[in-house]
């Protein structure tokens, strides 16, 4: 009755008139998401280099998630190598061997596992701690910014690969602490981007229409500010994974990373201290690298490419 | 009874550059049913009184005075029964339509958001009236589900109408609703205001600066002047007889067409309003007064009886202290 013909199109699948039955809020609301996903994914879908940036995403979190069925665990173990050290690549072992025997080729499958949750981990902690400071600093202003800011400022300029040595020493090298050391050192940046676009949004008219319609500050804050600061937060988010996978890529080849995982830094950094660079084994080194970059690559892609898409002010219908 | 009383509103902004006092004493009443036209140049205070009515400027800005809405001492309310007062006591149409509304939420997500807030109404019954509201204020009710970018500026005008009758207030405030509408569009919007307004027995407190536009939607009319009411009355009245000589300005700006006197150019005010941080002594309109008196740079002037219901703050007027008196 209130919903125009085209809900009950997309709901029913068909182009018959809409019931008049009454529907409950709750499937006006879903047949109304169900409606925006479809439209955002048309949009998204025009973008070139977000596809590409997807279908490499999906490949690799494919392989992650398939990594049991592609390899085989056992011959992770230093103790049950399937091969002998330093083989180069062969039918048996696609990408050869390490000083233990192992195949390459499952380290790396087995890697992706580790990388891509360190990264969309280590970005859930950044994007959580910098969108909250971000929003409370710019929204509350006066002191609590100060402090915010401040806060913000003091992990800006520390250098973030000296904290994160620091932390993890401190710590100690475990997986958990690794995402919390790559949350803790990265939230700042987006917390900085937040608050600039808090700023401008909180003065809006819209946001002073909505308090003078008696809205709370929890109110405001969910419903206006942070649908408007959201373009900002989600098309970051996507960058940071990629940064996060880049940050846990460092940490492990400085030899800070989890000692009982494999990780894609972790096998370079295997590879360089036995001098896999000197002696030329040169399989062990490029495949967990370009997995990387084409990680990063990938998520870089799509950031850009959500960026246009969930920016309501540069889309359009 | 008045369903909004205002006494010796004051209000002052706190700035980096010293207090700019933007309201210096102003009181008017409001009665059901009524509507007041509030008019006067730009940056005379008039939208800082609309925010006043609601308490919306920051918490650095002081409010003096009294303001009574429905009841409520709003100057003194506490922030939760201040938040319940906002919208059901008093609405406000905002200036710039195109800006008041949220860029990434359907409208008649905003309109349901007026009555959600104040727990009137569950999310679908909200809905119900959100889109009733559409019907009555002249859009079809399939637009409920646009975005503001979707809507034209009339259009955007008339959801603003909308959602500021969501609640039943007891008053709208009008805070320049016609700016940046064209002719037509504006006449629309109007005669819609002013049919409402007489169908819902509203009382309203219109603010603009297009006197011509006031005196066809008001009862009485308040004209401001450097953060104070300087004439108020009858709105006929106001608009074709004024006593005071910044009205006279204003209503001499506006041609009557095929009224002689006004034959080759509308006549002016020369001059600027005045800064609010260096309000001229006495009475503050006496720069720019084409009667001034030698007693107006020192004369306090307040609201004299200017007959026929009307009240001026000039030397002039009939109910004016006579100048001997006050310069004794």
């Amino acid at each position: 009755m209130i919903q125009t013909p085209r809900t009950s199109d997309v709901e029913l699948g068909t182009e018959a008139p809409p019931p008049e039955a009454p529907r409950s809020p709750r499937a006006i609301r879903w047949a109304r998401r169900r409606r925006a996903l479809s439209g955002f994914w048309r949009t998204y879908r025009q973008s070139r280099m977000g596809m590409v940036g997807l279908v490499i995403m999906a490949l690799f979190i494919l392989v992650a998630l398939a990594a049991p069925l592609l390899a085989d665990k056992t011959g992770l173990n230093v103790s049950t190598p399937p091969g002998t050290p330093f083989e180069s690549p062969s039918a048996q072992f696609p990408l050869g061997t390490d000083d233990f025997g192992r195949s390459v080729l499952d380290l790396v499958i087995y890697g992706s596992r580790i990388s891509l949750l360190v990264g969309f981990a280590a970005t859930a902690v950044t994007m959580l701690a910098g969108a909250g400071v971000g929003i409370v600093g710019g929204y509350y202003g006066g002191r609590i910014d100060t402090l915010m800011n401040a806060f913000t400022n003091w992990f800006l300029v520390i250098p973030w690969i000296a904290l994160a040595i620091v932390l993890t020493s401190i710590l100690g090298r475990s997986l958990f602490n690794i995402i919390l050391v790559i949350g803790l050192t990265s939230w700042a940046g987006t917390a900085r981007l937040v608050r600039a676009d808090t700023l401008s949004v909180k003065e809006r008219p819209y946001v002073e229409r909505a308090r003078a319609l008696g809205a709370s500050n929890w109110h405001l804050v969910t419903r206006h500010i942070l649908p408007n600061v959201m373009p900002v937060i989600f098309a970051n988010t996507v960058l940071t994974v990629a940064l996060s996978i880049l940050a846990e890529t460092t940490l492990s080849l400085l030899g800070l990373g989890d000692p009982r995982n494999v990780s894609w830094g972790g096998i370079i950094n295997d590879a360089f201290e036995a001098g896999a660079l000197s002696a030329g084994y040169w399989w062990w080194l490029i495949p967990p690298g370009v997995c990387i970059c084409l990680v990063t690559l990938a998520f870089t892609m799509c950031g850009y490419a959500l960026d246009e898409v969930l920016n309501p002010r540069i889309r359009e219908r | 009874m008045s369903v909004l009383s205002v006494r010796d509103l004051k209000v002052t902004y706190r700035t980096k550059g010293g207090d700019v006092p933007a309201v210096r004493g102003v009181s008017f009443d409001i009665d059901k049913g009524h509507v007041l036209g509030l008019a006067g140049e730009s940056g005379c205070g008039k939208s800082t009184i609309a925010g006043a009515i609601l308490r919306l400027h920051s918490p650095r800005t002081t409010i003096e005075g009294e303001i009574v809405l429905d009841g409520n001492d709003v100057l003194s309310l506490k922030p939760g029964k201040l938040r319940a007062v906002r919208w059901t006591g008093a609405s406000i149409i905002f200036q710039g339509a195109l800006h008041a509304m949220n860029p990434v939420r359907r409208i008649g997500d905003q309109i349901v958001e007026a009555i959600t807030v104040h727990r009137m109404a569950g999310e679908r019954e909200a809905r119900v009236r959100a889109a009733e509201l559409m019907e009555q204020v002249g859009l079809p009710q399939r637009r409920i589900d646009d975005y503001p970018h979707e809507l034209s500026g009339g259009q955007k005008q008339r959801v603003m109408i909308a959602m500021a009758l969501a609640c039943n207030p007891s008053l709208v405030i009008a805070d320049e609703p016609t700016t940046a509408l064209d002719v037509m569009v504006q006449a629309q919007v109007l005669q819609l205001l002013k049919s409402l307004q007489r169908e819902l027995g509203l009382a309203m407190l219109f603010i603009t600066h297009d006197l011509s536009v006031l005196v066809e939607v008001s009862d009485r009319l308040a004209i401001m002047y450097a953060g104070l009411i300087v004439e108020e009355g009858p709105a006929d009245r106001v608009f074709h007889e004024p006593a005071h000589p910044y009205t006279k300005a204003l209503s001499g700006a506006f041609p009557e067409i095929g009224d002689q006197r006004f034959r080759g150019k509308p006549s002016g005010l020369g001059g600027d309003p005045p800064d609010p941080q260096r309000i001229p002594s006495g009475c503050p309109f006496h720069p720019r007064c084409a009667v001034v008196t030698p007693a107006c740079p020192t004369l306090d002037v307040e609201l004299w009886d200017a007959g026929a219901g009307s009240r001026a703050a000039c030397i002039h007027v009939s109910g004016a202290p006579s100048l001997a008196a006050s310069e004794g």
